[in-house]
């Protein structure tokens, strides 16, 4: 098994060597321009692959890398012509996880990988429309991207930028057709009668795919199936980008290979292992996880599944010992309630019960009607029950708080000040009402 | 004759909490703390249709839906029958 890489150059690609998507990157942060990527990669097949593109991809194993990680062959599969209509692709950058930086790192350094992915997907489902969507602050980057693009005529269809809100919800798949549709708020649809790949972008079949996931879709076009699966396991093959945070002074993108154990990313010592608490695997809508466990747990989604988490968009965030685990669940589930969108019932009102219970935890334990159980009955009851998977998200969330943390809580319900409650939180929560949680204070 | 299986979905964000569903259609629909329907999502057995489509045709939001399950893999027909036949 070889070391993840942070970001250096390479040769050109051996099946088992890593890094993959990260090779060839300038160590000064430079993105890598059309010409560097073109010497290092060539141009991708978009004509001559386009018609057994989605066999392959189904042969490579390649799972989607912004959460869900469904397969992407079956993904492409689903989506139908409609009878007058050609189906429209989307490159996801919107990145709403506030502990993610991977797409961000992409878009910026490496912009090229993803619009040779979307171009690939456009050729391979007879697209009409191809879109980049990504945040506000990336849109005149990516619109350079693909001026640079243009002269050389390496993308057959005309590659639209569409700005992504700056909000948690925004990369949900029906939060993008609703932008797409001129919809300003990027809020979810209720999916449950119609799927999205039906009737999307202006009404048409839509793919909806993550911009990393089409950037190992631009390096599986051209080398294949089986040079793909020359990293990672049987079930799990290939690579994929995580964001350490914690770790370093500041967070890190890395890119490791399927399978791998997680102490090899980590590169900790058992001794500084003990320094911290525990660490959230997949971001807000992931899982606690024991140190003892991250450590031993193996990249794949369905180890981290085992350990009641997900590997999500490939955030590790350890949690260091000098802050209360139990304020820094409260702090995210306030943010992720603030940033829910209000349009389902349950949602309201049971992530709200959350945000409220568990700062009582944190900061009151005195307060807490009903202990524990009470937290989890209120989970029991969001489940499945909004229109799109963001509650469902809090409930795996504050469950594995629970269960990772459960000295700290005895010890919060039993009345023992908690010395490290006024500790200034880690995790981001980029809106105020989560800043205000930590202004309460000390109890 | 292929055998329908229709199974009863809210969609929550139409949905209000105003209540219709869970008076007309114990059967399947119970209300949660704050008003809202737990609707049990197994399939509806022909005796139970009636008292389904009411509930269906009588939500003031239109937030209610029969929709069909193919019964081989489970998943969703796209097609939607939202109104009493």
């Amino acid at each position: 098994m070889r070391s993840p890489v942070a970001a250096n150059p390479g040769p050109a690609p051996e099946a088992t060597a890593l890094p993959r998507l990260l090779g060839g990157l300038p160590s000064d942060g430079a993105p890598v321009g059309i010409r560097e990527h073109l010497a290092r990669w060539g141009t991708a097949p978009v004509g001559s692959a386009a018609a057994d593109l989605v066999d392959q991809l189904s042969a490579s194993g390649l799972a989607g890398h912004g959460g869900a990680w469904f397969p992407v062959g079956t993904k492409w599969r689903s989506i139908h012509h409609g009878r007058f209509s050609r189906p429209v692709v989307v490159a996801n950058g919107a990145e709403g996880e506030p502990a993610s930086s991977k797409d961000a790192f992409l878009l910026t350094r490496l912009p090229h990988l993803v619009l040779d992915g979307l171009s690939l997907a456009g050729a391979a489902l007879q697209a009409s429309q191809a879109v980049m969507y990504v945040p506000e602050r990336r849109v005149r980057g990516v619109e350079a991207a693909i001026d640079s693009r243009r002269q050389l005529g390496l993308d057959p269809l005309e590659i639209q930028v569409r700005a992504a809100p700056d909000r948690f919800i925004a990369g949900q798949e029906s939060s993008v057709v609703n932008v797409l549709n001129g919809r300003r708020d990027a809020v979810p649809s209720f999916i449950g009668i119609e799927p999205i790949r039906d009737r999307g972008a202006n009404g048409r079949p839509t793919l909806v795919q993550n911009v990393e996931t089409l950037a190992h879709v631009a390096l599986i076009a051209r080398f294949g199936p089986t040079w793909y699966r020359g990293l990672g396991t049987e079930a799990s093959p290939g690579t994929m980008l995580a964001t350490v945070t914690g770790r370093w002074s500041a967070p890190r993108v890395m890119e490791a290979t399927l399978g791998m154990p997680v102490r090899e990313i980590l590169d900790l010592s058992p001794g500084e292992a003990g320094n911290y608490l525990g660490a959230l695997l997949g971001g807000y809508g992931g899982g606690w996880i024991t140190m003892s466990a991250l450590m031993d747990l193996r990249l794949t989604e369905d180890a981290a599944r085992r350990a009641n988490s997900s590997l999500g968009a490939g955030v590790i965030a350890l949690l260091p010992d000098t802050v209360c685990p139990l304020m820094e669940t409260a702090r995210v589930v306030s943010y992720m309630e603030e940033q829910a969108a209000g349009q389902c019932g349950p949602c309201i009102h049971g992530l709200a019960g959350l945000a409220e219970m568990t700062r009582a935890l944190a900061l009151r334990p005195a307060a807490l009607a009903g202990g524990t159980q009470a937290i989890l009955d209120v989970c029991d009851l969001v489940d499945g029950r909004g229109a799109c998977r963001h509650p469902d998200g809090v409930t795996r969330f504050v469950r594995s708080a629970l269960v990772v943390f459960s000295g700290d809580v005895a010890n919060h319900l039993r009345g023992q000040p908690c010395p490290r409650t006024g500790a200034p939180g880690v995790l981001p929560c980029p809106r105020p009402v989560a800043r205000n949680v930590v202004e309460a204070g000390r109890w | 004759m292929v055998k329908r299986q229709l199974t009863m979905v809210v969609d929550p964000i139409m949905c209000d909490g105003h209540g219709v569903c869970a008076e007309l259609f114990p059967e399947r629909v119970r209300m949660d703390p704050w008003g809202y329907p737990m609707v049990d999502s197994r399939d509806i057995p022909v005796q139970l249709r009636e008292h389904a489509e009411r509930a269906v045709g009588s939500c003031p939001r239109l937030a209610l839906h029969l929709i069909e399950r193919r019964q081989s893999s489970g998943r969703v027909d796209r097609k939607k029958k939202d109104l009493p036949s």
